[in-house]
Parts: C-alpha cells; sequence; structure tokens
C-alpha cells in the first residue's frame, strides 16, 4: 500500500462523503459547504496526479469564485430549509436506483476496458506549466479567444439579469 | 502509482451522485450544485486521462471546462434570482405554470 | 533510533519546522500588536500601552489571558456549522499561507534529508498563496451569515464582496513580476531579482536585474500594495469592521477565543502580504549592498545593530523595580549582546545569517507601513472602496502587465 494509493484513497472518500452530503443536506448553505469540499478534495487528487497548475486553477476558480458565487446567491436569496413534498418521494423511489444503474454501468464498462487504457505514468510527473501554456496558445488559441469573447456574454447577460425592474 | 481505472471509477462514482442529487433535490440552487458535480466528475476524467496517455491537452481542456462552467454559473444563478423574484419560491414544484 | 529517524526523516523534519514556525509567527503576531498599539499612540502624541510591565511589553500577555478567561456566548438561533466553522477556516488559512514562504537561500542537509529554510518547497508557491487568499473570502462569508444578525451579515457581505473585488487586481499586479522571473516558485523569483554589481537596484521594484530581462515594477507594486491591504481589511480598507460604522461587521456576535482565532488570522494574514511584498518586488533575502568581496564589511550589519540594541535594552531594564524590568530585560538584552559579538567572532555564522536578516529586516519595515497608515489615513467609504477597485486598480494592474511585456518583448530583440 504505497503512500499515493493511501493518499488517493482518503482524497477519494472525502469527495464521495462531500457529494453523499450535498445530497442529504437540506439546507442549501450547508450543500455549498460540502460541495467546497468536493472541489477541494478533487484539487488534491488533480495535484497527486502531477496537474499543479490545474489544481491551483481548481481552486482559485472554482472554489474562490463560483462556489463564492453560489454563496453569496444563497445569502440573498436567504435560501431556507428545503420542503418535503410527496414528488419527491417519487423521484427517490424511481431515481435513485435509475442514477445507480447508470453509475454501476459506466463503472463496469470502464473496469471491463482496462485492458485497453495504456499503464498509467510511473511517477505522475509534474506537468511544466511552460508546456501548458504553450499548447493553450498554440493549438488552441481559437477557443481561448471564443471563450473570453463568451466570458464578456456572461457578465453582460448577469447584470442584465439581476438587475432590479425600475 | 494509482492505476488510472481508479480515476475512472471515482469519476463515475461522482457523477452518479451528481445524478441522484440532481433528480432528488427541491431546491433550484441544490441541482444548480448538482450539475457543478457532474462537471467536476468529468475534469478528474480529463485529466486522469491526461496523466495516462502523457499528452497534456487533457489539462487544457478542463481549463475550458472551468471557465465555462464559471460562465454558466453567472447566468444561471442571475436566471435563479430572477425566478425567486417572481415566483417567490426556490422550490421548483411550485414553477408549474405551463402545467396542464 | 538514528536509522529511524532518517528513515521518517521527510515527515519529522517538516514537523519541527512547523512546529516552530508557528511558535514564532504566533509571538510576531502578539507583539505586533502591542508594536501596533504603541506606534498609534505615538502618531496621536498619546502613551499607549505603558502600565502592564515595561513599555507596555507584558500587554499581549494580558490580552491574552483575557481571551482565554472570558465567556465565549453563543447567539440564540445560529447557524452552528457555519458559526464555528468560520473563525476556524480564517485561522487556518492564514497560518497554512506561511508554509510556502522561503525564509532564506540555504539549503542544509539534516538526518540525509535535503531542505531549505522554509516549510515546503513548491514549483506553484504563488499559485498557492492565490488560492488561499480565494478561500479567505468564505471565513468573513459564513461569520457574517451564520451570525443571525443583521450588522453582521451586511458587514459580512460588504467585507467578502470588497475582498473578491481587489483579488482579481491583487492576481494581474503579480503578473509583471511572474513575466520577468518566468516561474511560479517564489524562490526562483527572488534569484532572478539578483544584482552582484548593483544590489539594491536589481530588485523587481527598481528592475535592473542582472539574471533576467527586467523592467521597473513601482506600477504593480503599489497595486499589489493596495489590494493587499483591501485583502486583509486594514484602514483604509476596513469600513466593514469599523467600529463606528456598523458595530465591529462581520465578527460582531463572535467573543473571547472566535474573535481571538479572526485576530489573529488578521495579523497574520499581514505578516504574509508583507513577506509576499518583500519576495515579489523588494528581492527577499538579497541583500541591497552589492555582493562583490569589496562590500564584504556590509556583513557585520546585524551585529552593528544589535550589540547597540541589547546594550540600550540592560540599560532601559534597571530604570524599572519590577522583576521583568529588573532581571528579564537585562537578560534578553544581554543574549541580543552575545548573538551580536558571536556574530562578529563566527563569520561563518554571519554569513549564513545576512539572507533571513535581510528578509526579516524587510518584512518588519512593511509591516510598520501597515501600522503608520493605520494611524494616518481616514477610512473609504463602501462606495468609494468599491469603485476605486473595479475602476481604478483593475485598469491600471492590466496597463502594467502590458506595458511589462511590451518593454520586455522589446527588449528580447
Amino acid at each position: 500500500m504505497s503512500a499515493a494509493l493511501v493518499i488517493f484513497f482518503a482524497l477519494a472518500a472525502l469527495a464521495v462523503i462531500g457529494s453523499i452530503s450535498l445530497i442529504i443536506q437540506r439546507e442549501p448553505i450547508h450543500s455549498a459547504l460540502s460541495l467546497i469540499v468536493v472541489m477541494v478534495a478533487l484539487a488534491g487528487l488533480y495535484l497527486l496526479m502531477g496537474a499543479e497548475f490545474v489544481a491551483a486553477v481548481q481552486i482559485i476558480v472554482y472554489g474562490g469564485a463560483i462556489m463564492v458565487l453560489f454563496v453569496f446567491v444563497i445569502m440573498l436569496l436567504n435560501a431556507g430549509e428545503e420542503e418535503r413534498t410527496n414528488f419527491s418521494k417519487l423521484a427517490t423511489f424511481a431515481g435513485i436506483p435509475l442514477a445507480l444503474a447508470v453509475t454501476g454501468f459506466i463503472a463496469a464498462a470502464i473496469v471491463h476496458s482496462s485492458g485497453a487504457l495504456p499503464a498509467a505514468m510511473p511517477k505522475g510527473a509534474l506537468t511544466d506549466t511552460r508546456t501548458l501554456s504553450t499548447l493553450l496558445f498554440s493549438d488552441f488559441v481559437y477557443p481561448f479567444e471564443l471563450t473570453s469573447f463568451m466570458i464578456l456574454i456572461a457578465i453582460l447577460g448577469a447584470i442584465v439579469l439581476a438587475q432590479r425592474e425600475n | 502509482m494509482v492505476p488510472t481505472n481508479y480515476y475512472l471509477i471515482l469519476s463515475a462514482i461522482l457523477f452518479g451522485l451528481g445524478i441522484i442529487a440532481f433528480v432528488f433535490k427541491r431546491n433550484i440552487i441544490a441541482i444548480f450544485m448538482a450539475i457543478e458535480l457532474m462537471l467536476n466528475a468529468v475534469n478528474l476524467a480529463f485529466v486522469a486521462f491526461s496523466q495516462s496517455l502523457g499528452k497534456v491537452d487533457g489539462e487544457v481542456f478542463v481549463l475550458f471546462v472551468i471557465v465555462v462552467a464559471a460562465a454558466e454559473a453567472a447566468v444561471g444563478l442571475g436566471i435563479i434570482i430572477m425566478t425567486a423574484r417572481t415566483r417567490r419560491t426556490l422550490n421548483v414544484e411550485r414553477a408549474d405554470l405551463l402545467k396542464l | 533510533m538514528s536509522a529511524f529517524l532518517t528513515q521518517y526523516a521527510f515527515l519529522i523534519v517538516p514537523i519541527v519546522k512547523i512546529a516552530i514556525l508557528v511558535f514564532i509567527v504566533l509571538t510576531v503576531d502578539a507583539y505586533l500588536t502591542w508594536i501596533e498599539r504603541k506606534v498609534i499612540a505615538h502618531i496621536q502624541a498619546r502613551w499607549g500601552p505603558h502600565r502592564v510591565g515595561p513599555h507596555g511589553l507584558l500587554q499581549p500577555l494580558a490580552d491574552g489571558l483575557k481571551f482565554i478567561f472570558k465567556e465565549d456566548p453563543i447567539p440564540a438561533h445560529v447557524d452552528k456549522v457555519a458559526y464555528f466553522l468560520a473563525p476556524f477556516i480564517t485561522l487556518m488559512l492564514a497560518l497554512t499561507s506561511l508554509a510556502v514562504i522561503p525564509f532564506g537561500p540555504q539549503q542544509f542537509t539534516v538526518f540525509g534529508y535535503r531542505t531549505g529554510i522554509g516549510i515546503a518547497e513548491v514549483n506553484i508557491s504563488l499559485m498557492v498563496l492565490f488560492a488561499i487568499t480565494a478561500l479567505a473570502v468564505y471565513g468573513v462569508a459564513l461569520a457574517g451569515w451564520a451570525s443571525n444578525s443583521k450588522y453582521s451579515l451586511l458587514g459580512g457581505l460588504r467585507s467578502s464582496a470588497q475582498m473578491i473585488s481587489y483579488e482579481l487586481a491583487l492576481t494581474l499586479s503579480v503578473v509583471g513580476v511572474l513575466l520577468i522571473a518566468g516561474s511560479f516558485s517564489l524562490r526562483e523569483i527572488i534569484v532572478k531579482q539578483g544584482n552582484p554589481h548593483l544590489g539594491l537596484l536589481g530588485w523587481n521594484f527598481f528592475g535592473f536585474s542582472s539574471e533576467t530581462v527586467a523592467f521597473t515594477q513601482i506600477i504593480g507594486f503599489l497595486c499589489f500594495y493596495i489590494a493587499a491591504i483591501a485583502e486583509t481589511n486594514r484602514v483604509p480598507f476596513d469600513l466593514p469592521e469599523a467600529e463606528s460604522e456598523l458595530v465591529a461587521g462581520f465578527h460582531t456576535e463572535y467573543a473571547s477565543m472566535k474573535f481571538a482565532m479572526f485576530f489573529i488570522a488578521e495579523y497574520t494574514s499581514m505578516i504574509t502580504i508583507s513577506c509576499l511584498a518583500t519576495i515579489l518586488f523588494f528581492g527577499g533575502w538579497l541583500s541591497p549592498f552589492p555582493t562583490t568581496p569589496f562590500w564584504h564589511f556590509t556583513f557585520y550589519l546585524p551585529s552593528v545593530m544589535l550589540i547597540p540594541l541589547g546594550l540600550w535594552v540592560i540599560f532601559d531594564g534597571m530604570r524599572y523595580e519590577t522583576v521583568f524590568g529588573r532581571i528579564v530585560l537585562p537578560g534578553v538584552g544581554s543574549v541580543m549582546v552575545a548573538i551580536g559579538a558571536a556574530l562578529i567572532v563566527f563569520p561563518v555564522v554571519n554569513d549564513n545569517i545576512q539572507g533571513v536578516f535581510w528578509f526579516l529586516a524587510k518584512v518588519f519595515t512593511f509591516l510598520f507601513v501597515y501600522v503608520w497608515m493605520r494611524g494616518t489615513l481616514p477610512r473609504f467609504r463602501y462606495d468609494q472602496l468599491m469603485s476605486f477597485g473595479w475602476k481604478f486598480l483593475l485598469p491600471v494592474s492590466i496597463a502594467n502587465v502590458i506595458l511589462t511585456s511590451a518593454v520586455i518583448l522589446w527588449r528580447m530583440h
């Protein structure tokens, strides 16, 4: 049981517990906190895989900006406890087995095709940020520019949507 | 060290839990968080493949997914704020004006 | 025993270093509050704490005892998880950010484990610091939300909105430094500011480095420092926690130990920002004097400072009649004189201590500037604060990035 495997199981358990907590919690703010825990656990997993820049971006953007937006909106709308209605019980009985079936199917497909994957890199070598940025600005420069336009449109859209009617 | 399969199975489990949260929760913001959870599961699969194949393209794509998720969260939460103001509730079952 | 230590050195050495660093930082925090109160008092033409021990030196101890013994009330109907989590998150993040800061250039080997002066050596240490700054918003937002009080909620929302607004300017103002250094690692950034012949002028603030193509980062430093003061919620950006405006903002409903956690976290983040400012713009552990052999006499500067200071402390302690004044102060003074003399007698130790000495000197200068600003400047109104952050600081940071990259590209060809 190497150290990497122990860390992997610890972080994976943290991520799964966070996701289950997201489902179980009744207050939206607690669900948001659970999702932040999942984000940080995933950033740890990215670090374990050697993707250090992606791990840092995950925490800064996902954990530090997107989830802050969620928390602000929850505070702004004063979202309270979730009510239990009849329909949600139906969703429980029909939906959860279905979701578990989908998950099991995907997992089985992964295990079946494990021979087709090349072996994992032996050391989890660190990805050089320079390599990442060279690729981003040479092969992926069109998507890069398009995402910048998309962010601009999203900013304008969010401002227009959140304005009060005067 | 850690076989790529383990990461992929974890990604599948997180995706499944995201689907369960999407179906199970009644609060619109919690449903939105389930969408973010599913996107994160997909990101994990991308980085796992990027590590196992030795190419960096997967990580570049993860950056794009994160950026798109950010823009989507901004616009989606704007829509949620508007809906909450008009319908005065965050329960998706109450948004049933188009029901027969 | 020695074999066990060698095998597990990779665990034991960092743990020992963490223990030492946390102890040092908490002591510096406590005496930073003393320095702040004394300096602000002297700026305002009054004494400050001078009753509890000579020169008020035992005041932090008295404050600590007060925090321990005070009642810790929990308001009714608070959100228990968020209420207890908020100060814990804030303190944990503030202390964790100290782990990636390199305090000195030396690398030494202990029990076969090669390590430096600093807890963690990470390739992306600057990004780690930004990640921790990004997460620090949660402590404030959750504290405001969980307290079930209007003032807290308003203070918390305002404070966290201010923090995320200035976080953008903070991150962008550092991009100029990254372009010069070509790496995210703080150690690399310091090394690239070296100039053996010009010393001081090689720092990023002046931009005449001999290791890489550089451009002066004065604009970047100003943007960084202003944004950092807004991030740590200090004057002149401390409207969310100003007493006359919003009672105490997001930490109104926190008392005793939890308030102490917020307090320690604020001073620790001040220390981290000062460390960052010296590393990024003022050469970290590099000496302001050139390092050619002619200038080796500047290596005796620590002794020249320590010995007179130690002698003054000894004679000052003799003026008092209490135990602390008569015995402890002269003891501290004689230790300082002994260290100063030892540095002269053992030049090997003196050479190794230069880096850490200059680093600490610059950090304390920045901390003094923080305290100085608190005593001098009035605070911004909230809308002035937000428009300054978005409409002035962010465009200036972006302009700095464009200017720096243009100059570097031009000079490289």
